[in-house]
């Protein structure tokens, strides 16, 4: 366990957290990342306005952090860029067919007891563990 | 007008979260994922902050009629666990097994201007229209 850091990963827990609760109580709606991007395809005026000032932000968030602790925070990619985007492609076509990601299902989905976002949860969670076995254990 | 504002201070507030957790970085998201490896269980501890305050903040969406800034809310109707869901969703953990990136993450590491990032959020876009373009027909 090199790079355990809980106390770091619980206070950015409760940020992200206290960012579902606010889109929640002030705009009523799930801050699900992939439905909000996805949104941006699907929607015109006023509801793909606040999604664009959203992703917008998602960048300008960890900037914020940068200005405030005068560090970028690290940022390392394993992966060869035919993977990104082989990856990637997954990552987009997977999470609008399965309507969520680890923040929809993950985060905002387990809070609401949702038994959909339960099932969800447990199968990327599972599968993109197994993926990580296979990559590094048995072909790696 | 208030409701992009607040979106876009949220959106701030939610990428700011993703730096400080550590997992807008994918080499500690896979280092979550290695259950066999050199296991660092701190995603878990993320998603136990985020759901010490969403669960409260839902509960307490329930018992209002309204959200502050909007008419009404929206949220997911669905009820059914159904192929589309467990098939999207294994989709999706293959991607972020192969990567460590989801989409929260990816977006927030666009602000490190490394190329791979752009890469990777370029084909999860295209991913996303392909979903819609195979729906629409």
């Amino acid at each position: 366990m090199s790079d355990f850091t809980p106390l770091s990963g619980l206070a950015g827990g409760i940020m992200i957290g206290a960012a579902a609760a606010l889109l929640l109580l002030l705009n009523g709606r799930i801050a699900g990342i992939s439905g909000i991007a996805g949104g941006i395809m699907n929607n015109a005026g006023r509801e793909r306005l606040w999604r664009i000032a959203f992703v917008v932000g998602l960048v300008v968030g960890p900037l914020a952090v940068a200005a405030v602790t005068g560090a970028m925070p690290q940022v390392e990619i394993e992966a060869q860029w035919p993977w990104l985007v082989a990856a990637g492609l997954l990552v987009g076509f997977g999470t609008r067919l399965g309507s969520g990601c680890t923040s929809g299902h993950g985060v905002c989905g387990l809070a609401r007891l949702s038994p959909r976002s339960l099932a969800a949860t447990a199968t990327f969670m599972i599968v993109a563990a197994a993926t990580v076995y296979v990559v590094r254990h048995v072909i790696g | 007008m208030p409701r992009t504002v607040s979106a876009l201070l949220i959106g701030m507030l939610f990428g700011a979260g993703l730096a400080v957790s550590g997992m807008m970085n994918p080499a500690k998201v896979l280092g979550f994922l290695d259950i066999t490896g050199d296991w660092d269980p701190t995603l878990a501890f993320v998603m136990g902050g985020a759901l010490i305050v969403a669960l409260p903040a839902t509960l307490l969406a329930r018992r209002r009629a309204r959200p502050v800034l909007a008419e009404s809310f929206d949220l997911p109707g669905k009820r059914t666990i159904d192929l589309p869901l467990i098939a999207g969703s294994a989709l999706f953990g293959l991607g972020w097994g192969l990567a460590g990136f989801c989409p929260g993450p990816a977006f927030a590491a666009l602000s490190t201007g490394l190329w791979q990032v752009g890469l990777f959020v370029l084909a999860m876009l295209t991913g996303m229209l392909a979903f819609r373009l195979l729906r629409a027909n």
